[in-house]
């Protein structure tokens, strides 16, 4: 397991991390459904964590990997409180398009 | 080393899928796929302990609940509400202005150290477990008040309003 991993230079590990988090921007930037631009927003916590647990590995200190913990509970705790400001808003307004909530401007 | 290209690909093919497809449902089914595909790194990098998480976590809890909810909306490709082509391709360029700048700054380092496991045993839960529970056992008893305030403010956000409605 350990020869496979050898040979894989740090920046391909960079570059592929923040390929993946590009694509989370973009999919917040360019979706208008509420619940996929939650779902880019777990990618890009993903793809942080990913290089975090690269990083760690590649210094040899774990505390990269205890990081990524604390970033998963938090993930946890965003999607659940998330998904539950979306049910209340969709039964508020029967819609969960990003641009009806304009109203939150006021 | 042509294992992590081409899990690498993998991941970053579905990532794509996630958000080009127009079905909310094919979304959060692309998106299990890509959480499993960054387990299999985890497991490359000889992080464990945060490959069984992630495995959990991700994909059992998390993924679980979009379903969920999307269910519960009744949602599908037909409801699903589309944005202009020109703030599309505004957000792509903004996107990928970020992975070029980063791009050109990593060719301009000249350096690309080999990533080597100097430590093995560093992602095995026991030697993850001490450190968590020596040098951050604060930061865990915080979270796990963060995880109880979740818990209540999602029950209450979810609870029908009575005098309101």
């Amino acid at each position: 397991m350990f020869e496979t991993i050898q040979s894989v230079p740090l920046n391909h590990y960079i570059l592929f991390c923040s390929l993946i988090f590009a694509i989370g921007v973009i999919g917040v930037l360019t979706r208008r459904n509420v619940i996929v631009i939650m779902m880019s927003i777990e990618l890009m916590l993903n793809s942080v964590n990913l290089l975090l647990v690269a990083f760690s590995v590649f210094f040899g200190d774990s505390s990269g990997q205890v990081f990524v913990f604390f970033v998963m509970a938090l993930a946890a705790a965003e999607v659940a409180v998330g998904l539950a400001i979306i049910m209340m808003v969709y039964r508020n307004t029967r819609s969960i398009d990003i641009d009806i909530l304009n109203r939150l401007r006021w | 080393m042509t294992v992590f290209y081409l899990v690498a690909f993998l991941s970053l093919f579905f990532a794509i899928m996630t958000i080009l497809s127009k079905n909310p449902v094919h979304s959060v089914l692309y998106l299990v796929v890509t959480f499993f595909t960054f387990s299999i790194h985890y497991i490359l990098l000889n992080a464990q302990f945060l490959a069984v998480v992630n495995f959990i976590v991700y994909m059992g809890a998390i993924m679980v609940l979009f379903l969920f909810v999307l269910m519960l909306l009744n949602m599908n490709e037909d409801s699903e509400p589309l944005k202009s082509i020109f703030v599309k391709v505004i957000g792509i360029i903004a996107g990928m202005c970020f992975v070029i700048v980063l791009a050109a700054s990593l060719k301009l380092l000249k350096t690309s150290p080999p990533l080597e496991v100097i430590d093995p045993e560093i992602g095995l839960v026991g030697n993850l477990g001490k450190v968590l529970f020596k040098e951050f056992l604060l930061p865990f008893e915080i979270s796990s008040i963060l995880l109880l305030t979740a818990m209540v403010g999602a029950v209450l956000l979810g609870k029908k309003d009575k005098k309101r409605l």
